[in-house]
């Protein structure tokens, strides 16, 4: 069965793609992700500000308590040489280029002007074959305008686009009051790849103890409704490629996604909870599903059911939910 | 060619020249000498390369001991090696010392000269250490500047490879080592020109090799050794000689001038003083002022003072000499005189015998010693000495430097003489250590000393106290060189970075006139006048003082640089100081903020330039007005309720006016009374705990965690509230055993560090506000006043009887009276809760040893010491003897302990028939395991003594003396990691063995803290550390199980931030156990590098990756038939990473050198595994 369908330019092998995860820190797990069919990889994130934080932090504890005992002037050896910034990050582009054979896409949450167009550049010359802009803003300021904070993410994508000569997707999370609408001002920025939907993770609150604390929570089959709802809707509609991302766990979850008019399914979640092997298993399931329903390649069934090309667009709309009511009622 | 100059300190110096000219290198850390041993380990890490082009190796010991004995091996292995070290490390090496002179070894043992412990331990500089090694056979070469130091480090090894004599290259620690100074750069290549290869293959000719076998180091009978011994008296006769071509040889390549005794002064000198180390550069200075004036003065710069060159002493003097001044920088008690003047006296007057000089015109030799630990020795006292010499009748031993009204030899010094520094621009800066001021400074030295034709020099003092740490910048910068050796007693510039210590000094008595005065102060240009203390307006209009004012930790906080106000003050400096151009001292700023921080990342960077301007616009000059207009005194340094000896010497010290107490106010045997830092009231907490009665619930996990003892709780009769201070806070105590008692958790707000421990550790939250804790952080300031006088009442309300105490609980322990309180410990201190814990439980009976290290300085420091007494007059009893010897010195208290008790046993028999039968029976048979049956047994104690004073018979005045022993005795062994696991476990071992009831406390900060973070055996795999600098590679010493396979030791490992309760456990546990006691104590330290204010967290963590186990380990189980071993924490549940992600130490090697780290991670969490198994499978064993 013929997998293959391009993204941004790549073709890929098939549309399976590990997303940014803990995955793809090592170099050994991305090997054994090309060897389980893994058609392309996105590294893991490199956020700038924690970098710059780590370098704070380190550069304050390193000095802390010194030049203020006669007998300890200090507390730790200068380190020969210190991976700065993104070095390793970079390095990490480089030696995962050497170690696989399928395209690396590199991701970048970077938080000052001008840092992303700097940070890009680099991820380019080390070897990514795109980049990915894990873009977002959460914005706490009650003054802060709705358009502002809008531009900047317009802004963030010319920035990038403009200045490297790779393609670059854009990880966009779904808090846009029209995502139609930043769909389409991306695209016109200069994105050539959309992947829906970034998942956050959310705080939750421990009761009895009074705290509050990260949740990190696997994503389930169900969290792909939202992107599978986006990607119809904007499929054929921008001339971005979409990507879908959250909730695919098995076969059937890309299939659907595909449908819609993803070109290619991220996979973390289901890798993380059954392993790295489990990607072969999702292969064989879409070849399975396609061979038994008579497509003769995976990209005849891409947008089949998007939108435009389905037997009922309204559903993809908002009356969806009132018709609901209405009829239960 | 232009020579290179480089801005660098003594120890920098001598590491530089002994780096490139050695193969091996083998070391212990020791203060002052521990930065040249750092460095070479830090250069041989990064693989920087000898002159042959090989990197050396560098290897740190477990004791100079160890360390001589690895340089006595490699040498005769023929490796070119080398060590650092200084006072008692030094001592230690003396018996290989003797076996490397013997064999005629070429070495040399680079020395920061440093006061032996005698009545007391001192870090400072004299030479004390160098002159107990004189007999060892070994060369000694002295510097007395930085750049005499980088050149005749090379000077000593070139001569000790030709003459094959080993060679101590000597200088003065923290004057010369710590002094910053400009110095011209030997190159390699002169280096190479220098050293005769001739000389290095002879000496690896000389090494043991299989190829060529030979024997040496036989044993020797009366009938030859005497003779072997003379057989290397060529060697000595010739050195000088030789010590003298290779400093003609050197001056060839370098053109600087070395002579084996070089004179400086007048021609036709009469007076000519004679010393070495760095007070020969204050004589320098001196006579060439005086004699310039056309005084007849000179001195004589000692070089090589062994082997001793009469011929070349006698050569280097002006003939028209009368008098010879020898100084020298130490005590001898007893002698006829130190060493330094006895061989001048003995050449002197060997001269005259054999007739080298005329007996009519040979000078006469007077001696004295000087500068003592670091004692000033300046301008004024050289003079003093000069015209001491000029009499007809001086003294002929005397001291210079103090007030000697015991046995007057002290020479009376003319304070307001000194030598003028002409174009030298002088600056004094007052800092906290942790604000970075001594940084800056040494940032600022490096920027004028490179950039421009300026020589510069600094010099740092600091603080006794770890916590809010003073430090004090002694700056010079000129257009010639500086030799002036001593503290500033003038500044054109002084700078306050911390407004707090306006109360406290008296900062401008040094301040030039017409000088400037910047001040860090939170108050503006126009309120901050009003705020000086009367003292400082009256000096500034006095002295016409220009003052400058800027709020650095504004400008600091909003560049997101915190409290390290470095940059900004630095800039202020040379804003005002016009050393530089402003434009061209701001970009060198700048420059040197990139070179520094620039590799480490570009957002230190960013901030520090930010920083740099902010601090521009924030600069203000204030407009001082005529007249004063305060009339606030300094705050006196101790209250007028102290005690005599506290009010007469203790203030005087707190004061910085130590140096003008006469030897008449000193104890003469190192006996200082207890419990004087309640006296030192520091006030440095920026934020106090602040006790909220309503959400708090009585735990006394706040007062068990507090490092100094600055918070506690008591209970109390509701009728002790009367006379309360208002606003006293008061609830009633909860549990039954208290009921109908009142209690209080109180601050001591003037003692408290503001570490927020407490409030980190404390578990009850404010229900309805939960960002608040039953104690919340609050400004001190605003505090200050009201909780003082809280404090103070709260400290007069009675003790609760401990004899009605659950003491082995957290809240029944925290009711004892802590005796150990307000130490110098680093602020959030991860020791001092398990010692103040001790204090606690058993402090009343207690005689403790303390290993030197952190816990022996913030146990014993002067000015004040935290081990305190008990409304009865009771409190532990502590001393410190060595670093390694601390559980044999402990092991002592305990033989003397039993022998006196059985002694007192054996006399209360003897004297039974009249002191009582039933009474002796009972004192005898005492079980003395609780608090009552030792109260019990006190009283007895007492009745016995009545009976005793009515008994006429020696042995009842016997016993009298030594009743006391009867009252069970509590021998605490207490030090850190560095000791118990390195330097003093062969010592420990011995101990453990011995069956002995003492109790061992070890403070496992797994690094060595107090001397700055080098790796000990007790260091976790993969943490850097110095010596470890990629991560320490091998696994931490298991202390605890090797402790366990003796049968009868009790051990136990404990985590106060895991569970305190265990803790508590353990130390009532190893304390009543009959036989020897271990207690390890997890120790956060701030070398970890990690968020002191919550530890505890860090506790946490260790015990549940399993990095720490908490188990005890009691003999007394096997009875019941169980196993000795009780797992007192689960196995593990969280990855190693999630606490090494958590701490410095371990996550640089991931900035650093990633895959290394990955890969010691890997296995740490092996190690982890594996460690947990055996403790299982052991805790699991079978005993029936």
């Amino acid at each position: 069965m013929d997998l293959s369908t391009t993204y941004m330019g790549l073709t890929l092998r098939s549309p399976l793609v590990p997303s940014a995860s803990p995955l793809s820190e090592s170099v050994d797990t991305i090997r054994e992700l090309e060897d389980a069919g893994a058609a392309a990889i996105v590294l893991h994130s490199l956020f700038e500000e924690q970098l710059r934080y780590e370098e704070l932090e380190l550069h304050h504890y390193m000095e802390y308590g010194s030049e203020s005992f006669a007998e300890a002037l200090s507390y730790f050896p200068e380190p020969g040489e210190y991976r700065k910034g993104p070095d390793e990050y970079l390095e990490h582009i480089r030696r995962t280029r050497e170690a696989v054979g399928i395209p690396v896409i590199a991701s970048l949450n970077a938080s000052r002007p001008g840092s992303w167009m700097e940070f890009a550049r680099r991820f380019e010359e080390a070897g990514a074959h795109a980049i990915e802009l894990n873009i977002y803003f959460l914005p706490t300021d009650i003054d802060e305008p709705v358009r502002e904070i809008e531009q900047t993410y317009v802004d963030v994508v010319r920035e990038v686009a403009g200045s490297v000569g790779i393609p670059v997707a854009v990880k966009l999370h779904p808090f846009f009051t029209s995502v139609a609408h930043m769909a389409h001002d991306l695209e016109r920025a200069g994105a050539r790849g959309l992947a829906l939907f970034n998942r956050f993770y959310q705080p939750d609150i421990d009761p009895e103890n009074l705290e509050v604390f990260p949740n990190l929570k696997l994503s389930s089959p169900y969290e792909s409704r939202l992107a599978l709802r986006w990607i119809a809707i904007l499929h054929g509609r921008i001339s971005c490629d979409l990507a879908a991302t959250g909730g695919v766990h098995h076969g059937r979850d890309a299939i659907k996604l595909l449908m819609a008019g993803a070109r290619v399914t991220h996979l973390c979640s289901a890798l993380l909870k059954y392993g790295v092997g489990h990607l072969r298993r999702v292969e064989e399931e879409i070849a399975t599903w396609l061979e038994e329903n008579e497509y003769g390649a995976l990209a005849d069934i891409v947008g089949v059911m998007s939108q435009k090309s389905c037997p009922d667009p309204r559903a993809f709309e908002r009356a969806n939910y009132i018709r609901m009511l209405q009829s239960y009622a | 060619m232009a020579r290179r100059t480089i801005t660098i300190d003594g120890n920098e110096a001598a590491a530089r020249t002994a780096f490139r000219l050695n193969e091996v290198i083998s070391i212990y850390p020791i203060t002052p000498s521990s930065p040249m041993g750092e460095l070479s380990d830090e250069w041989a890490a990064h693989g920087k390369r000898n002159i042959w082009g090989a990197v050396p190796t560098v290897v740190e010991m477990q004791s100079e001991g160890g360390a001589a004995g690895a340089c006595h091996g490699a040498l005769q292995k023929g490796a070119l090696t080398t060590t650092f070290t200084a006072s008692q490390g030094l001592l230690l090496m003396i018996p290989n010392m003797f076996k490397i002179a013997g064999e005629l070894t070429p070495t040399v043992f680079h020395i920061a000269a440093r006061t032996v412990a005698t009545h007391a331990l001192s870090i400072f500089g004299d030479h004390s250490d160098v002159m107990a090694a004189r007999s060892t056979g070994w060369g000694m070469l002295f510097s007395g500047s930085v750049q005499e130091v980088h050149d005749l480090a090379a000077i000593a090894t070139a001569a000790s490879l030709e003459s094959r004599i080993p060679f101590l290259h000597v200088f003065d620690g923290f004057r010369t080592s710590h002094e910053v100074n400009k110095i011209v750069m030997l190159e390699d290549d002169e280096l190479r020109a220098l050293v005769d290869e001739q000389a290095v293959r002879a000496h690896r000719e000389r090494a043991l090799d299989p190829d060529r076998p030979f024997i040496r180091g036989t044993a020797q009978n009366p009938d030859v050794f005497f003779q072997a011994r003379e057989a290397c008296n060529p060697f000595y006769a010739a050195c000088p000689e030789t010590v003298a071509k290779v400093m003609q040889r050197f001056e060839n390549i370098t053109g600087r001038a070395y002579r084996l005794f070089d004179y400086v002064g007048h021609p036709e000198a009469e007076r000519v003083v004679v010393l070495m180390g760095s007070g020969a550069e204050a004589a320098h200075e001196t006579v060439e002022y005086l004699a310039g004036r056309g005084e007849k003065v000179g001195v004589l710069k000692v070089r090589l003072f062994r082997p001793w060159s009469a011929e070349h002493f006698l050569a280097a003097l002006p003939p028209t000499v009368r008098t010879l001044a020898v100084l020298d920088r130490t005590k001898e008690p007893g002698a006829s005189g130190e060493p330094l003047y006895q061989d001048v006296a003995a050449t002197v007057l060997e001269a005259v015998e054999t007739g080298r000089l005329d007996a009519g015109v040979a000078p006469r030799v007077i001696g004295g010693r000087y500068g003592l630990s670091s004692k000033e020795f300046t301008p004024a006292m050289v003079k003093a000495v000069l015209d001491e010499a000029g009499r007809e009748q001086p003294k002929r031993h005397f001291t210079v430097g103090i007030v000697d009204d015991v046995s007057g030899t002290s020479l009376e010094v003319d304070a307001a003489f000194r030598v003028p520094a002409e174009g030298v621009t002088q600056a004094l800066f007052y800092g906290l250590g942790a604000d970075g001021t001594v940084g800056a400074n040494k940032n600022s030295i490096k920027i004028i000393g490179e950039e421009t034709d300026n020589y510069a020099q600094g010099y740092f003092v600091y603080d006794s106290k770890k916590a809010g740490a003073m430090t004090v910048s002694h700056l010079r910068f000129g257009p010639r060189p500086i030799r002036s050796t001593y503290l500033l007693d003038q500044a054109n510039f002084v700078a306050c970075h911390q407004e707090v210590f306006l109360e406290l000094y008296d900062m401008l008595e040094k301040a030039a006139p017409g000088g400037v005065f910047l001040l860090n102060s939170t108050k503006g240009p126009d309120e901050v006048w009003d705020s000086l203390p009367a003292l400082h307006q009256q000096r500034i209009l006095e002295k016409n003082l220009r003052l400058y004012v800027i709020d650095a930790y504004r400008v600091a906080r909003e560049a997101g640089m915190g409290r390290r106000i470095n940059t900004v003050m630095q800039t202020c400096f040379f804003a005002i100081s016009g050393v530089l151009p402003r434009d061209e001292a701001i970009a060198r700023i700048k420059q040197a903020i990139e070179k520094t921080y620039g590799r480490k990342g570009e957002a230190i960077v960013r901030q520090n330039f930010a920083a740099v301007d902010a601090a521009l616009d924030n600069l203000h000059e204030v407009r001082v007005p005529g007249r004063p207009t305060s009339d606030r005194p300094l705050r006196p340094p101790v209250p007028a309720d102290a005690p005599e000896f506290v009010q007469k010497v203790t203030a005087k010290i707190i004061a910085g006016r130590g140096d003008e107490l006469p030897v008449s106010a000193m104890p003469p045997d190192g006996t200082f009374p207890s419990g004087t830092t309640r006296y030192e009231k520091r006030n440095i907490a920026l934020e106090i705990p602040i006790w909220d009665p309503e959400v708090c619930i009585q735990c006394g996990k706040c007062a068990l965690i507090c490092p100094h003892a600055a918070i506690r709780q008591k209970v109390y009769e509701p009728a002790a509230l009367d006379g309360a201070p208002e606003g006293f806070r008061s609830v009633e105590a909860k549990g039954k055993e208290f009921a109908g008692l009142r209690y209080t958790i109180q601050v001591a707000p003037e003692d408290c560090t503001g570490c927020g421990l407490c409030v980190h550790f404390c578990p009850a939250k404010n229900r309805r506000e939960p960002r608040l804790k039953a104690i919340n952080m609050e400004p001190q300031p605003q505090h200050r006043e009201v909780e003082r006088m809280n404090y103070d009442f709260f400290l007069a309300l009675p003790e609760y009887d401990r004899t009605k105490l659950k003491v082995h609980t957290i809240k029944g322990s925290q009711f004892l009276e802590p005796l150990f309180e307000y130490s110098g410990a680093c602020a959030g201190c991860g020791e001092t809760p398990y010692v103040k814990l001790v204090s606690q439980l058993f402090g009343d009976r207690a005689v403790i040893a303390n290993a030197t290290g952190c816990s022996s300085i913030y146990g014993g420091n002067l000015p004040t010491t935290p081990w305190s007494v008990n409304r009865e007059g009771r409190g532990p009893a502590w001393s410190n003897s060595l670093f390694e010897d601390n559980a044999e010195f402990g092991l002592g208290f305990r033989l003397t302990i039993d022998q006196l008790h059985d002694y007192a046993v054996e006399l209360c028999r003897r004297l039974a028939d009249r002191i009582g039968g039933e009474l002796v029976e009972q004192l005898v048979q005492a079980p003395q395991e609780t608090e009552e049956q030792i109260r019990e047994q006190r009283a007895r104690v007492e009745a016995l003594r009545e009976r005793l004073a009515a008994i006429d018979d020696p042995d009842a005045a016997r016993l009298a003396d030594i009743a006391h022993y009867l009252v069970r005795r509590s021998v605490w062994i207490v030090g850190g990691d560095g000791w118990a696991y390195d330097i003093g476990y062969g010592g420990l071992d011995h101990v453990l063995a011995s069956g002995r009831d003492v109790n061992i406390l070890v403070l496992d900060t797994e690094v060595y803290s107090n001397t700055g973070g080098q790796m000990s055996k007790a260091s976790p795999m993969a943490a850097v550390s110095k010596f470890a600098a990629g991560g320490k590679p091998t696994e931490k010493k298991d202390l605890g199980m090797m402790a366990m396979a003796y049968p009868n030791v009790y051990v136990a490992q404990v985590a106060m931030g895991a569970n305190d309760t265990q803790t508590v456990k353990a130390f009532v546990e190893a304390e009543a156990h009959r036989g020897p006691s271990l207690i390890i104590a997890y120790s956060h330290c701030i070398a970890h590098g990690i968020d002191m204010s919550r530890a505890t967290d860090s506790h946490k963590l260790a015990v549940e990756t399993g990095e720490w186990i908490l188990y005890r380990w009691d003999p007394r189980r096997r009875e019941l038939g169980k196993s000795p071993l009780q797992l007192d924490s689960r196995e593990p549940s969280r990855p190693l990473k999630d606490y090494m992600e958590r701490e410095t130490r371990f996550r640089m090697l991931f900035k650093a050198d990633p895959e290394r780290a990955r890969r010691l991670a890997e296995l740490a969490q092996q190690a982890v595994r594996e460690k947990w198994a055996r403790y299982r499978h052991l805790a699991a064993m079978d005993v029936q």
